[in-house]
Formats: C-alpha cells, sequence, structure tokens
C-alpha cells in the first residue's frame, strides 16, 4: 500500500521563479542550539565544525513534501488507544495537547504533517535501545500523527509522559516532554523539537534544553495548562504552538497571486 | 517607531535517541498502528529514469558510523519536475525517509537519479538530491546535497557548488558511482574531508 499520496506544495513563487522574493527569511541560527554543546556530551563528536555554506533557496527548498488525510488512520492521533489492546487505554494522566502549526508572520500552516513521540507514564521507550528500568506499558507504543486543518490546527490526545535519566552528567534527567516534527510546505521549514510541559522544575536543570541560548527560545516550548479548554472528568489540556520559518511576500507578488 | 510584530521560529532540538519511535515506528518494532512507515518507498509504480540506490554512513568526529541516525531526501524525477509540477512522474514520490541499520550504520536510498532544475536566475543546476540528518548529538537537522561524480560538466556549472570557495571540499557532496546504479555517499560530520552542510 501506498502509504501516502504526495505532491508538491509550491510556495509564493508566482510569475517565475527568478522574481525575488518568495525564498524564506533567513534562519536566525543564534536563536536555535549551536551545533557544539558541550554540556551535552554526544554534540562534541556530532557537531560540524565548519560554519555551513549559504545559498538562496531554490525551488527544491521552496516545495516539500505533501501528505494528504485519506492515508491517516482514525486512532493515528490518539497515542492513548493508537496501540492499546485494552479498551482503557493506555495508564497515565490523561491530556490533549492542541495548538497551533504557524509562520513567522503568524499564518497557519494547513494540512502539515505533525509527527510525535514520547516516553510512557513511565518515563519509559518503546524502543530496542532503551534500558530504564521503569516498565514499558502494554496498552501504550508512543507514536502520533496529524495534519493540520486549514487554519494550521493541530491536535493530539495522549497521556503525560514521565521524566527519565538519561547517560550524559552522573544524575541527569530529562523533563517530561514530547517530540514533535514538523514539515511545515517546504523542505526548507523542516524542523523537529520537543515540547515540554508547564510548572516543571526539570526544565531549567536539563542539558538538551540548556542548548537553546535564551530563556526566552526555552519559554516558547514550554506547553501552557489551558484550564478552560479542558474537558471536566476526562483530559487537562496543554496549548502549544509551533513556529516554523515564514518567507518573503510583497504586495505586488500577492496580486500577482490573484489576492 | 513603529514594531514589526514577527514570530520567532521554535527553537530546535535534538531528534534523540528515539527518533524512530515517532518517524519510523514499524522499523522501531511498533507495529499495527501505522500500516507503513513513511518515506520508505520512493517508487510507486514505473518510475521513468534511471534507478539508482544511495547507500552511505555518517560518521562521527571519532570515525564511528551513527547507528541511530535518521536521514531524509528530496528531489526532483528523472525529468528535474518537483511531485506535483506539471508532468511530473506520479510514480515518484520525490520524498524519502531511511534510519541507519542499528549494527551497521549503513543507510540506503532506492531512488531514480535525478534530472536538472533551474537555479533562481534560471540557469541548470546539477543533479542533486537534498539531504537533511538528524540524530542525538545533533541539535538542529543539518542540510546537504548529494551531487553525483559521474556529471563532471553539470557539476562544473553548477550556481551551488560554483560559490564554494574551498574547492578541495567539493568532493564531500559527490556520491560515487560504484557500478549497478549504486552510488556511494558517506557524510563526516567533523574532521578531515568533514561534509559541506548548508544554511538556506
Ligand atoms: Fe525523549
Amino acid at each position: 500500500m501506498n502509504a501516502f499520496k504526495q505532491k508538491q506544495a509550491v510556495l509564493q513563487t508566482p510569475g517565475g521563479h527568478d522574481r525575488p522574493g518568495g525564498g524564506l527569511y533567513a534562519r536566525d541560527r543564534s536563536w536555535h542550539p549551536a551545533a557544539l554543546t558541550p554540556a551535552y556530551k554526544t554534540s562534541v563528536t556530532r557537531s560540524p565544525t565548519r560554519a555551513p555554506i549559504s545559498f538562496p533557496t531554490t525551488l527544491g527548498e521552496e516545495t516539500g513534501p505533501v501528505f494528504t488525510r485519506d492515508r491517516l488512520g482514525p486512532l493515528d492521533a490518539d497515542l492513548v488507544h493508537n496501540f492499546a489492546r485494552s479498551p482503557d487505554g493506555a495508564i497515565g494522566p490523561r491530556i490533549v495537547v492542541q495548538g497551533r502549526v504557524l509562520d513567522e508572520d503568524g499564518r497557519g500552516v494547513p494540512h502539515t504533517l505533525v509527527e510525535v513521540w514520547q516516553a510512557n507514564a513511565g518515563g519509559r521507550y518503546r524502543h530496542k535501545k532503551e534500558g530504564y528500568l521503569a516498565p514499558l506499558d502494554p496498552d501504550f507504543g508512543g507514536c502520533g500523527r496529524c495534519l493540520t486543518d486549514e487554519a494550521g490546527r493541530y491536535e493530539f490526545r495522549t497521556i503525560q509522559p514521565g521524566p527519565y535519566p538519561w547517560p550524559n552528567g552522573p544524575n541527569d534527567w530529562r523533563p517530561a516532554h514530547i517530540h514533535f516534527s514538523v514539515f511545515g510546505q517546504s523542505w526548507g521549514q523542516r524542523l523537529i523539537t520537543q515540547m515540554y510541559f508547564d510548572g516543571d522544575p526539570m526544565i531549567w536543570r536539563c542539558p538538551i534544553v540548556g542548548t537553546i541560548p535564551s530563556p526566552e527560545g526555552i519559554e516558547s516550548l514550554v506547553a501552557r495548562l489551558d484550564m478552560e479548554a479542558t474537558i471536566p472528568m476526562d483530559a487537562r489540556v496543554y496549548r502549544f504552538d509551533i513556529v516554523l520559518r515564514g518567507r518573503r511576500q510583497t504586495l505586488f507578488e500577492n496580486r500577482m497571486e490573484g489576492l | 517607531m513603529q514594531r514589526i510584530a514577527r514570530l520567532k521560529e521554535s527553537p530546535s532540538q535534538t531528534a534523540g535517541p528515539y527518533v524512530h519511535i515517532g518517524m519510523l515506528p514499524n522499523f522501531a518494532g511498533i507495529d499495527g498502528v501505522f500500516d507503513e512507515d513513511l518515506g520508505a518507498r520512493m517508487i510507486v509504480g514505473e518510475a521513468k529514469g534511471e534507478r539508482i540506490t544511495i547507500r552511505g554512513r555518517v560518521f562521527d568526529g571519532v570515525g564511528a558510523a551513527l547507528k541511530d541516525v535518521l536521514l531524509e531526501v528530496w528531489q526532483a524525477d528523472a525529468q528535474g519536475l518537483f511531485p506535483s509540477q506539471e508532468g511530473a512522474d506520479p510514480a515518484f514520490t520525490g520524498w524519502g525517509r531511511q534510519a541507519a541499520d542499528m549494527d551497521t550504520g549503513e543507510f540506503a536510498f532506492e531512488t531514480v537519479k535525478p534530472g536538472p532544475v533551474p537555479f533562481r536566475d534560471g540557469r541548470l543546476m546539477a543533479p542533486h538530491v537534498s539531504l537533511w540528518i538528524v540524530a542525538r548529538g545533533i541539535n538542529l537537522g543539518l542540510q546537504t546535497r548529494i551531487y553525483f561524480a559521474d556529471e563532471d560538466e553539470a557539476n562544473a556549472s553548477d550556481p551551488i557548488l560554483s560559490r564554494i570557495e574551498h574547492r578541495d571540499r567539493i568532493p564531500t557532496l559527490l556520491a560515487e558511482p560504484k557500478g549497478d546504479g549504486t552510488y556511494r555517499f558517506d557524510i563526516r560530520l567533523q574532521g578531515e574531508n568533514e561534509t559541506i552542510f548548508f544554511d538556506f
């Protein structure tokens, strides 16, 4: 079976690719973690030492794979139930994670694929290279995916993952987190990041979180508890927006698109 | 002065060692959630053009192959068209995702050799495949390009390769033909022959 039908997403390159504009905003690399962050030890031998070479985006960077809804299963975005044999689902505090995928101009990014993975409520991953002594939950797999709607909204139902220890310093723990992979509408927007939970004291002790240069950057990955949206007697809601790179646009270009 | 209200991109965080759970769950042994791992097959019918396999490994600064790395590629079809451009090959997806073998670190993409694609000014770029690399210890996904060592003429006039000042580094972007349609493309994250990575 073909997993997903893929179509091209052409960004705003109206009237031919050689027009000015249409490219992505330059990535602010000082806002992202540096490649070499010695407190996160594995980065020491896995970080390029030479500066990356810049070039203006071309069609290959301004397009990307597009995934269509028809290939998604009904439980893909429900981590409580998508691996479970028990109708009760996975063990752990039930939560809904919802938010929007936006670009840097605040526009929703529609119909883009969002993939997530996480540990179970005890902090254990279902993975052959994982040896933490906390037990697996037979009803929890740990993966989910969905497409954003036309406004860029997405939603997952899951359980709150537990913190877990990891080999780095003598006593390093990851704060509770959910990994996110997002495509956007072009190859140049591709991003992997992690979501943290409001109020978790482990956030500020974590060497991986600490690779982010500024407290503002870190705060932007902390999901907020949304009590108004919370479903009584069922699940708390955490809100988490993801921002992808924006793209240059001029009024001239908008008119060329017929807007 | 007025303020320009613009959001900041979400900061990147490493994909970590368990990236396979979310991105290749069947490969990770999590069966029955998704029917097939996304990006496993790039050729979904009678694709036009030359079938090729790109194999390689990703080496760290002490020369060890990464066994937990995940790679994605994005490329034009044999005619140089991206998937839903007018006339693009419906039997070719343009996008692939593979994990390195957990024992050997070897990865392989079965694809077609891409055709040339225009640069911004209309000049043709040499056939190439865009490659994105994520893993534990990589804080921001690494972007590079796979060009082909048997495309001398096209490579010589490629607008991106032309702007690389240190000419001796260009071979780090060239996949070597090994016969039978197989190309070898090893990536070195550090050290002598550190692969060229791009920022765009
Ligand atoms: Fe994790």
